[in-house]
């Protein structure tokens, strides 16, 4: 991970200069510029990242409303409390939003995986062909993609039950397979959704699989490996930094997940709450009722459980990632 | 090289290749007939979005898999349903004129002058002839009835716009952190691409406090003014870029007498060209998406909604008319569908590097 080498890459380069002491005049003013050329990030990470950041504790604090904001007092930890503890929706929104979470992270990370493999078999025809159809839906706007989806799941008049009655299950219809209104398939539902724009994914494990060097399965092969130990032994563990890359990226999208439900549901949670994710009842909580403090307060709770999620990610990564560049 | 012919007897080894080369034509078939099943699987969803945009709305609603009609012949200036009818052995297409329990009366289109002709038998039973009817007039209705000139229009000034201070803001930073040596810079560049995994709800709430004081909510500046601060996704691409662009370029440039701004401008952005292009293709994609933002600073504003937010109204208003529905969408994913194809190979290359390299 570059993220990962750049900071060592620091720690090396600050004792390297440590021991030299001094900077020439040269790459003093070499260094000056550098800071003229980030300052669009230094200045924009203060204004638009930090600041807000210092001010969204600070409303954390605060009975604000923003219709009224000279009426707002100063209230202590209330809507932390209030959060934690006394407010059900959090709590619900929380199961509903780690539920599909659950479902659809794997499935979506393997699917991903899947197609990689097929685009990369030696046996597949037409391999570019077949990267750009796999990769297109993924540039579908997402409303757009919710929209169609909202239709072809639609339990009277969309193709896929059409399709799944061919099978003889009485999936069309009132009775149907009620893709929209049944709260247990709703996480299903979206999961398909989800993986139509799964092409990025696809895209970087297809480059993961690429740069696997051949001489690792030739040797495996001569060993008499077969395939399922081959993928089990070597595909996996090569490709396991960009599972990791594609793993922390879906789990902090998914705990942000808002638009597909919000376009087809608004904020009602219909059907049952199960479209109440947690985005949803911050959206509602922080500018629908104008709640400033609460709001700010449910954002934070947000960053923590993000934060408190990938930790543990970046935590087990050393026992399943492999980095063959860790010569160390 | 044209191999020897010699007659001999094939070896066992001969029969081993022919075997194998069998055996890998065999693999290659079902390969690829795995992937095009999926492929047909996958791209369903936009066939059936394009035939739906195509529908009445009874059709719509009713779905058979085609937007057929029943056919009509206009007959002596009625119209009259036209039905598939049996006639020795064979089946003719007739309209029906005059209905009876037990026998009625048709006429064949193909030959109106013969006037009526008897059949004995229930029509009721007959099948009612279909002709396919696409009802493109959908996508004039649903464009006027959207407004989509002006959400479009919105769309791609938001796209426009920040692309060019997304852009170029990044290109700076990334060429900072690129090519100079400063404290902290190792720091610096670890924060930039936390903020990909920080939430934006935890910054919005007060901005959005702050921007509505100022009085910029109900208009498009605060989302586009923070666009040109760079973020992380373009300048670790762009970073990644110029870290492959050798050094010594810039030093002939500098012993030119070229400061490192022109050096920037003048020799390193003609060479990223490439990446500056996917970089580009990325934010438009984006800004197309984008959605929280635009809903809650332009959820009051209707005349300056983007597409995103525009047609999630619109299905809300009208989710009885699925048919303009799909148009609509089938209009809104067109023009980054096309873009995609023609720059596929630039906006591939750089999907893999953002993920690879990481």
């Amino acid at each position: 991970m570059a993220i990962v080498q750049e900071a060592t890459d620091g720690a090396t380069r600050k004792r390297f200069r440590r021991a030299k002491s001094e900077l020439g005049p040269l790459e003093r003013k070499n260094g000056r510029y550098g800071w003229i050329f980030i300052s669009p990030w230094l200045i924009g990470f203060f204004l638009f990242y930090l600041l807000p950041m210092a001010a969204s504790a600070f409303f954390s604090m605060l009975d604000f409303q923003l219709s009224v904001p000279d009426e707002a007092t100063f209230i202590g930890a209330d809507n932390w409390r209030r959060a934690l503890f006394n407010d059900p929706n959090v709590w619900r929104s929380w199961v509903v939003t780690l539920r599909f979470a659950v479902i659809n992270l794997p499935l979506g990370l393997a699917v991903a995986f899947g197609f990689a493999l097929l685009l990369n078999s030696e046996y597949l025809r037409g391999k570019n062909l077949f990267r750009t159809l796999f990769y297109a839906p993924s540039v579908v706007p997402f409303i757009a993609a919710t929209l169609i989806f909202s239709q072809v799941l639609n339990s009277q008049s969309g193709w896929v039950n059409r399709i799944i009655a061919l099978f003889g299950v009485d999936a069309v219809g009132i009775d149907g397979i009620r893709w929209f209104d049944d709260p247990t398939l709703i996480p299903i539902t979206f999961t398909f959704i989800g993986i139509w724009g799964v092409g990025n994914a696809i895209l970087i494990n297809l480059a993961g699989l690429q740069g696997v060097p051949s001489s690792l399965y030739e040797s495996a092969a001569i060993d008499g490996a077969g395939w399922w130990r081959r993928m089990w032994n070597i595909t996996i563990p090569m490709v396991s930094p960009v599972i990791f890359y594609n793993l922390v990226l879906g789990l902090v999208g998914l705990l942000q997940y808002f638009l597909q439900p919000f376009v087809l549901n608004g904020t009602t949670g219909y059907p049952e709450g199960a479209t109440s994710f947690y985005m949803i009842y911050f959206y509602k909580q922080a500018f629908q009722f104008a709640q400033m403090g609460y709001g700010a307060t449910l954002a934070w709770i947000l960053f923590f459980v993000a934060l408190a999620f990938t930790v543990v990610t970046f935590g087990t990564a050393r026992y399943w990632v492999y980095y063959s560049g860790d010569s160390a | 090289m044209k191999p020897m012919v010699t007659r001999r007897e094939p070896t066992a080894f001969d029969e081993a290749t022919a075997r194998l080369k069998r055996r890998r034509l065999l693999r290659q078939w079902a390969v690829t007939i795995v992937a095009l099943a999926l492929a047909s699987v996958w791209l369903m969803p936009l066939l059936y979005a394009g035939v739906t945009s195509l529908k009445t709305r009874t059709q719509a609603v009713d779905s058979p898999i085609l937007p057929t009609e029943i056919a009509v012949y206009d007959y002596e200036g009625r119209e009259y349903e036209v039905y598939e009818v049996p006639v020795d052995g064979t089946v003719e297409t007739w309209a029906l004129v005059n209905k009876g329990r037990e026998s009625s009366e048709f006429v064949d289109p193909n030959n109106p002058d013969a006037g009526l002709i008897a059949w004995e038998g229930r029509w009721r039973t007959l099948e009612p002839a279909r002709s396919i009817s696409f009802a493109w007039g959908n996508y004039p209705e649903a464009w006027e009835k959207i407004n989509f000139p002006r959400l479009l229009g919105w769309t791609l000034f938001y796209a426009t716009i920040t692309l060019i201070g997304a852009v170029s803001s990044s290109a700076l930073v990334a060429y900072g952190f690129a090519r100079f040596k400063f404290r902290a810079r190792g720091v610096l560049f670890m924060v930039l691409m936390a903020t990909i995994i920080l939430p934006p709800a935890v910054t919005q709430v007060p901005s959005y406090a702050f921007f509505s004081w100022i009085g910029w909510t109900g208009t498009w500046l605060p989302l586009i003014v923070p666009q040109f601060f760079a973020n992380a996704y373009n300048v670790f691409l762009l970073r990644q870029y110029f870290l492959t662009i050798p050094n010594e370029m810039e030093q002939a440039a500098a012993v030119d007498g070229a400061g490192p701004l022109k050096t920037f401008v003048a020799v390193i952005l003609p060479q990223a060209i490439p990446a500056m292009t996917a970089v580009s293709l990325f934010h438009f994609f984006f800004a197309w998406n984008d959605f929280f933002g635009p809903l809650i600073y332009l959820v009051s504003n209707r005349d300056l909604q983007p597409i995103s937010v525009g047609l999630t109204l619109f299905n809300g208003v009208y989710d009885t008319e699925p048919q303009l529905i799909m148009a609509a969408s089938f209009i809104t994913l067109v023009i980054p569908l096309v873009i995609f194809f023609f720059a596929q190979r630039i906006f591939i290359q750089g999907i893999v590097i953002t993920g690879v390299d990481k």
